[in-house]
């Protein structure tokens, strides 16, 4: 058997370029060696960090393999000019790879710098604590100003090294003239250091060193788990595969080929394009013929046929033959560029949501403030004891010092994060999800969102087993979608030898066996005999032999897997849904109907924009879904949005939050979980809001022991993370979303 | 009681060595994979830790 003739070439051209890839996105490290990172989505078990790490260790020239089962990925240390095969050597061990950009990876340093003020401040909370406990119990004067000197010399670095955080947080926002949280807690923090060091110098009974000390260390324990659940979700998206071309294969004057990167493309140049590649920048075909993909670019789900002449923008994918194209713009001035530069503009005008967190500091700060500073002078027109006005006050602001309220929202937003991770829904963006909680109109893109994008094929004729597998060996050849739809029709337990096979683009594939003819394509390239059977007006892809029509083929885009559910779930939490499609008005209205849904089509990126835009004016609170290049500015636009996995790279950064898991159940089911969050959220906010004006008065009242605060402060934390927890226990329903994605063929007349 | 108080910083110099050895394994990367570390486990591997 003969390969198809352009397949063969390509395969070279394709390693050659893998090979110029690898290289512009490895980094130089120490004496001459480099490191590549790769996303391997597929690692998922000890075992196959063993499997992986042993297979690459083997190649020459790899110095060190890393693999690391938490963020999914490999780091490879090589020496050389040429890179060793990692790729094909995980292919042979059933991984797939892909290369991972090396500025978004790198060591996390936000992490390490929340563990370290964590880790000094539990250290100082639990010495301190000991200290305080003695003196609590009721140790003798001379012992207590000991230990308060002891806890005074511990509490002072861990407020440089902790606190830091929130201080530098509060003095950005006040420097803008707002507030946050962090200003109340630096406040807090900082005034009760500073009277309790005054009591420790004067001999005082009374020091907060441990309160200071432990509420950074509760709050602590919230912002490091929600950093980490929100990295863990940002690391799942970021290793997902990059469809964007980093560079192209140009063909220099002088006849030699060489690889550039994107940016380094001139207008005039001539570029090779592979069957598979993404076209980088806007270009005119020169030579070949292919039939091309448009859906990630227009939302067009039927492929297009191209020739010499035809004009590509940046981002469409080359289906099936190599074709030979020359650039009209640099990737500045692309299609691609636009895009970016629409969602940049999309960005600038949406109005910047205030998190809730930030809401509550700006009504709790000054009401906190005003009640210390009329208890202070309350006390002071009272006693006329400044001393004890000052300790007053600052008793109130102690037990005020909004440790439950700060942990009240990272806390529901920790435990909603962690249920919507496991459901595979990735929240890229932390208010995301009070976003969500918000919206009451849905927008869904069709190609790509609503459907699967993948073909799904309907059988009419002769539709014997020996039929389709017939069909699926001749189609195993092309990598043409309605082939790759028609290669999962069998079961490969027939062989089917043929002497050659070749593909003509646009057409489709002819295959001989000894004198036999077999063609699998256009019905009137295919049927040579004139003699079309009745339902083939409607066939878009029929399989001859030696002219004669056997059996046709219809292609429909599939709805993704739980579809009509989650649009009878979301019309049962009364929120309306639409269609909004730069597809052709007829495949839009089909789908449509099949849902029932209003629907927009042929709507390019700007109208996507201002259709979405308006919708905000008019008050609604928009959820937009999509996944395609031309969706990108569109769900920068909207209130919050969403988009699979499959999604193209840039529908990716601008979606808040990215599903991983095919089934569109997953719109639903994160609102849900949004809802159920805010609930919590509002509930911890009003336990937060009872237990201070309960504890106000005492504090007012000059009832404030440091051993008082302490109780208090974390009975409060208890109750507000004890209730967060329970989001684990709400809203749990079936696990629905486990199913595997299967574009099941439809086989009509199989009993003829 | 007074006897006693050489246990303070007994006890304060347990806790920095206790601080001390969390920044060294923080430093040295050992919290960068936590799945994979639980799973390394229990496959034979070389004698030493490969940092």
């Amino acid at each position: 058997m003969s390969c198809c003739a352009p397949g063969a070439e390509l395969c070279l051209l394709q390693v050659r370029n893998l090979n110029d890839e690898i290289l512009l996105a490895s980094r130089a490290v120490e004496d001459g060696l480099r490191q590549t990172e790769l996303s391997v989505p597929d690692i998922h078990c000890g075992g196959c960090l063993q499997r992986i790490e042993a297979a690459l260790a083997r190649l020459d020239g790899v110095i060190r393999v890393r693999a690391n089962l938490s963020t999914r990925r490999v780091t490879v240390v090589w020496c050389g000019e040429i890179p060793p095969p990692f790729m094909s050597t995980l292919e042979t061990i059933g991984y797939r790879g892909h290369l991972h950009d090396f500025d978004a990876s790198g060591k996390d340093a936000t992490l390490s710098e929340l563990l370290r003020a964590l880790a000094v401040a539990g250290f100082a909370a639990t010495n301190i604590m000991l200290r305080s406990a003695s003196v609590w119990a009721g140790a003798e004067p001379s012992t207590r100003d000991l230990f308060h000197w002891i806890s005074a010399l511990i509490a002072l670095p861990t407020l440089a090294v902790s606190g830091r955080t929130f201080f530098r947080s509060a003095w950005r926002s006040l420097v803008h003239g707002q507030t946050n949280m962090d200003v109340p807690i630096s406040i807090g923090v900082l005034l009760t250091f500073g009277m309790s060091l005054y009591e420790t110098i004067h001999h005082g009974p009374y020091a907060y060193f441990d309160a200071a000390v432990s509420l950074l260390f509760f709050l602590l324990i919230g912002r490091t788990l929600d950093h980490v659940m929100r990295e863990r979700a940002r690391q799942s998206v970021a290793g997902l595969a990059r469809l964007a071309s980093r560079g192209a294969l140009v063909v220099q004057p002088d006849g030699t080929q060489t690889y550039l990167a994107i940016n380094e493309i001139e207008p005039g140049m001539t570029i090779l394009l592979a069957a598979g590649e993404r076209v980088p920048v806007n270009a005119r075909v020169i030579k070949g013929s292919s039939a091309l993909d448009y859906s990630l670019v227009t939302g067009e789900s039927i492929p297009v046929k191209a020739t010499t002449g035809t004009e590509l923008e940046a981002g469409i994918l080359n289906l099936t033959g190599p074709l030979t194209i020359v650039a009209t713009e640099t990737s500045v001035n692309s299609f691609l560029a636009d895009i970016m530069r629409m969602t940049e503009a999309a960005e600038a005008g949406r109005a910047s949501y205030r998190q809730i967190t930030d809401r509550a500091a700006r009504l709790y700060a000054p009401a906190v403030h005003a009640a210390a500073g009329l208890a202070f002078l309350g006390w002071i027109i009272i006693s006329g004891d400044a001393h004890r006005a000052i300790t007053i006050a600052i008793a109130v602001l102690i037990i005020t010092c909004p440790c439950a309220l700060g942990l009240a929202v990272p806390m529901v937003h920790v435990v909603a994060a962690r249920r919507l991770f496991e459901q595979g829904i990735m929240l890229r963006d932390g208010s995301a999800l009070e976003r969500l909680a918000e919206i009451d109109t849905v927008i869904f893109d069709k190609t790509g969102t609503l459907t699967v994008g993948r073909p799904r094929p309907t059988a009419t004729g002769d539709t014997g087993p020996n039929m389709l597998a017939l069909a699926a060996a001749l189609a195993s050849h092309s990598r043409h979608p309605y082939s790759q739809a028609l290669v999962s029709l069998d079961d490969h337990s027939r062989q089917f030898d043929f002497d050659s096979v070749a593909e003509h683009p646009g057409k489709g594939l002819e295959a001989r066996r000894g004198t036999d003819i077999y063609r699998l394509g256009r019905p009137d390239w295919a049927i040579t005999d004139g003699q079309c059977p009745d339902s083939d007006h409607t066939a878009t892809v029929v399989v001859t032999i030696n002219g004669k029509a056997m059996t046709c083929f219809s292609f429909d885009d599939a709805l993704r897997d739980g579809t009509q559910k989650a649009i009878a779930r979301l019309a049962k939490s009364s929120i309306s849904a639409e269609i909004l499609s730069g597809d052709r008005e007829r495949r839009v209205q089909g789908v449509a109907k099949q849902l029932g849904l209003p629907w927009i089509a042929e709507a390019g990126p700007a109208e996507k924009i201002k259709y979405v835009s308006a919708l905000s004016r008019a008050g609604r609170k928009v959820l937009m879904v999509g996944d395609g290049l031309n969706d990108a500015p569109a769900l920068t636009a909207a209130d919050v949005s969403m988009a699979p996995g499959s999604a193209s790279d840039i529908g990716r950064n601008a979606a808040d939050i990215v599903f991983l898991r095919d089934n569109l159940e997953a719109v639903p089911r994160a609102i849900e979980i949004s809802r159920a969050a805010r609930a919590l959220v509002r509930q911890n906010f009003t336990l937060a809001i009872i237990y201070n004006v309960v504890a106000i008065p005492f504090a007012v009242l000059g009832h404030v022991t440091p051993l008082l605060a302490a109780i208090a402060m974390s009975v409060s934390s208890i109750t507000v993370v004890a209730n967060a927890l329970r989001l684990d226990g709400r809203a749990t329903t079936q696990n629905g979303l486990r199913t595997a994605p299967v574009a099941k063929p439809v086989i009509v007349g199989a009993d003829k | 009681m007074i006897d006693f108080f050489f246990l303070v910083p007994i006890a304060i110099g347990l806790g920095l060595a206790g601080l001390a050895s969390f920044m060294w394994t923080l430093k040295s990367g050992q919290y960068d994979d936590l799945e994979g570390a639980a799973q390394r486990i229990l496959f034979e591997g070389s004698e030493r830790p490969d940092l």
